[in-house]
């Protein structure tokens, strides 16, 4: 299997950190992974973007220009990352941020109300949360429990009751499916 | 098996280093190799190493000089515009015989370029970069897991041989995080000897001098053919290179780091495709794998050198086959990475339609 | 028959490359005494600079290392942070400190580097032969300013002492010269002091020497007091002589 993805949002949307969770997921799953972030002035404005490659066979380029998933944060990144979307491929958006709608009819879309279900769960940073869970249930790239063992990994100085919180936010991103 | 870690490629080169017993790092910030001193910031102190930002590239490698000259394991990081600037100072080191770490990260060029990995800086790695007749060991790793690595062989070298020795990686490899696993032997300096040429303490002993001149006549001549007994020791004993389905390849693509990550994709597309092609990986860059190229080019007739650069590699390739293969070049400059469709495109032009190519990649 | 003086043991018993009149062979000389006196011989590293005094290196009995023009203190620094129990000296001329190295200086004065720097000044380049150097006085003949330095095309002779000593980092800074016998003695007595407050962990130090350059300067070697008169006449009105950092 391949799965090669793109996130993208605001910065302090936790596109970065979610980009390493969903790696460090795959490496607990013993998959080939890697994470590739945008950097130094490319961050500069305000939008970060990352590519994540989750693989049974050695990852080859970590730049992934042909996503099968793009996650979108927010509204600049749908203009910037729909063309990318590979025929057929899934594109993830956040509703809750993301007015406009996207236009290609060879992919699939899944509108995911991020912002609101973490509102609705008390804590606003665990947005990418939401994505990353309607990302594991809609593609089977990664299991949700992988992503629960990597995040006390990944962020060693969360408290567990907030990584319990994060638990709960991907569980509600993964009830969201495609029709 | 050592546990694996998810780790920037930056961080474990740092870690690599520390853990082949650098104690000393000085470096200037500049992107795409900034982890590289903020993680030996943190890290050189807590093993009981040294770490200074230094206030130029320049002071930097300097500080490496009389570090170096010390016998401590010391290392500076850049990418191209600082490495640049480093040169005058890694001369000096050459001539003075002094091993040492240096790391490139690098990014396009040239000028200030852009801040994208690229493979521009091939040349001046290779061929020296600073003045005079002096060579560099340059390892150059494909993924984090040899950034991870490539400090313990680059200092084994270094130390055995005297002279420094370069990790050559581009932006992307820097930056990207794979799973690592330190799978090079831990050194502990309190057990490494001191070299008997190390400025110190010198308790009675005849004093000692580091310097890189000789102003006597034919000394500096003597100097400089001593040092070439150790290149040639070098080129016989520390070759490294990989080499994937190469057995029945009718074309065998070079490349190296990033553009060797790419080739394994169009390769494996290619294949699917009914093109026998293969890859050749060199994995130190001087000395050169140029005896297994000359060998290969008596079965392989063509070879196709990918790389992001205008085609520098692909003058080493053209030296080692001597004209006994047909060397075709996929370029990509400016700091972009060419797509595996890319490659294969190429590829299928020269198998399919009997092409010559050497261009540089649109 | 008593032997009043002695080739101090810090210093190589060889014949000194120097011209005559020339202050770096005192400098050396009085460097050495101070080392054999401080008993820090054999756990100093001395560096030798680009410039006249690049064969320092074979002059000084101690471990030495010659590099990169007016890097000197970037290299103590690499010397002093992996050898902290090591003293360490970087001996320096006027274009190799105050011209190429005026950012290594500053900023190892700025880091409170605890090394100590011995800079000659005598206002010219004298390996190159005679080219203006950053400490060249206004009106001063050099190879490169033929009619005399003028502030409209090379602007003005730089003051290293009192540069640093605006630098917190900088723990002792004083300028002394080597012209006449007096100033021999303070030469040597500041150079005690900076190695010294080297010894003590306290930190930066510098001595600066208005030194002789009779060769380049153009004047009569038959006639060794015409450049000692140009250092006591000329020099010292723009490179005053005193204490600018640290005790008196």
């Amino acid at each position: 299997m391949y799965q090669g993805i793109r996130i993208s949002g605001f910065g302090g949307q936790g596109v970065i950190s979610a980009g390493i969770l969903l790696a460090y997921s795959g490496m607990l799953e013993d998959k080939e992974v890697s994470f590739f972030p945008s950097y130094g002035a490319e961050m500069r404005g305000g939008t970060a973007n990352c590519s994540v490659v989750i693989a049974s066979d050695e990852v080859t380029t970590p730049i992934v220009s042909e996503p099968d998933t793009v996650i979108v944060l927010n509204e600049p990144s749908l203009a910037k990352f729909e063309p990318l979307v590979k025929p057929g491929g899934l594109l993830i958006v956040n509703s809750s941020l993301v007015n406009s709608k996207p236009t290609r009819k060879d992919i699939k879309v899944l509108y995911v109300p991020c912002n609101q279900i973490a509102g609705e769960l008390g804590n606003a940073k665990i947005m990418n949360m939401v994505a990353l869970g309607a990302f594991a249930s809609n593609t089977g790239a990664i299991s949700l429990d992988a992503i629960s063992r990597a995040l006390p990994k990944v962020y060693k100085k969360l408290k567990p009751e907030v990584i319990e919180l994060n638990i709960k936010a991907l569980k509600r991103g993964a009830e969201i499916k495609l029709n | 098996m050592a546990e694996k870690k998810l780790m920037k490629g930056n961080e474990a080169l740092a870690e690599g280093a520390i853990k082949a017993g650098c104690r000393f790092f000085a470096g200037y910030p500049i992107t795409p190799q900034n982890e590289v001193p903020e993680y030996m910031s943190w890290r050189m102190p807590a093993v009981g190493g040294a770490f200074v930002q230094a206030e130029s590239e320049v002071s930097a490698i300097n500080m490496i000089y009389g570090a170096a000259a010390t016998g401590v394991r010391c290392m500076t990081s850049s990418s191209s515009p600082g490495v640049s600037l480093k040169q005058e100072g890694l001369s000096y080191c050459a001539g003075a015989d002094l091993p040492l770490l240096i790391a490139n990260v690098m990014r396009g060029g040239p000028g200030l370029g852009n801040i994208a990995g690229a493979q521009g800086d091939y040349w001046q790695a290779t061929r020296g970069g600073g003045h005079g007749d002096y060579r560099t060991f340059v390892m150059a790793p494909n993924g984090v897991n040899e950034m991870a690595n490539f400090p313990h062989k680059c200092f084994e070298v270094a130390c055995k041989y005297r002279l420094p020795a370069m990790v050559l990686a581009d932006g992307i490899i820097g930056q990207m995080m794979e799973p690592v696993e330190f799978t090079a032997p831990e050194v502990d300096p309190k057990n490494l000897v001191e070299p008997d040429w190390a400025l110190g303490i010198n308790n009675g002993r005849a004093k000692r001098i580091v310097k890189s001149y000789d102003l006597r006549e034919g000394y500096l001549e003597k100097m400089v053919l001593e040092r070439v007994k150790r290149y040639k020791e070098i080129e016989k004993n520390e070759i490294m290179y990989e080499e994937k389905m190469l057995e029945d390849a009718e074309i065998a693509m070079v490349a190296y780091g990033t553009s060797a990550r790419v080739s394994v994709a169009a390769m494996k597309l290619a294949r699917e495709r009914g093109i026998k092609v293969g890859l050749f990986r060199p994995i130190t860059l001087w000395p050169f794998p140029k005896n297994r190229l000359a060998e290969l080019s008596n079965r392989i007739k063509k070879f196709l050198v990918v790389e992001m650069s205008l085609g520098q590699m692909v003058e080493d390739v053209q030296l080692s086959i001597n004209g006994a293969a047909q060397v075709n070049l996929h370029a990509k400059p400016g700091a972009s990475v060419m797509t595996a469709e890319e490659v294969y495109t190429t590829l299928e032009r020269i198998v399919k339609k009997g092409a010559k190519e050497y261009a540089v990649a649109k | 028959m008593q032997l009043l003086n002695k080739r101090p043991e810090s210093l190589v018993d060889v014949p000194m490359h120097y011209c005559p009149g020339c202050g770096h062979g005192i400098i050396h000389r009085l460097t050495a005494e101070v080392m054999d006196e401080l008993n820090i011989r054999e756990r100093t590293i001395g560096i030798a600079p680009v410039g006249c005094a690049v064969f320092a290196d074979t002059y000084f009995n101690c471990d030495m290392i010659q590099g990169p023009h007016g890097r000197g203190p970037a290299e103590a620094t690499g010397i002093k942070r992996c050898k902290p129990g090591a003293i360490v000296f970087s001996y320096q001329g006027d274009g190799d400190l105050a011209s190429i190295g005026m950012a290594e200086i500053v900023h190892a004065a700025i880091r409170s580097e605890n090394i100590t720097v011995i800079f000659v000044n005598n206002a010219i380049y004298g390996m190159t032969g005679g080219q203006m150097a950053p400490t060249t006085l206004i009106g001063q003949k050099a190879t490169t300013c033929v009619e005399g330095r003028t502030a409209k095309q090379a602007g003005y002779p730089i003051r290293m002492c009192e540069l640093l000593a605006t630098i917190d980092g900088s723990t002792y800074l004083e300028r002394t010269s080597v012209h006449t016998a007096p100033g021999v003695l303070k030469t040597k007595a500041a150079l005690k002091k900076a190695f010294q407050t080297q010894i003590d962990g306290k930190g930066f130090s510098m001595v600066e020497i208005l030194s002789m350059c009779p060769t380049n300067w153009g004047t009569r070697l038959d006639n060794p007091s015409e450049a000692t008169k140009y250092v006591n006449d000329d020099m010292m009105k723009v490179f005053p002589l005193g204490v600018y950092k640290g005790e008196k």
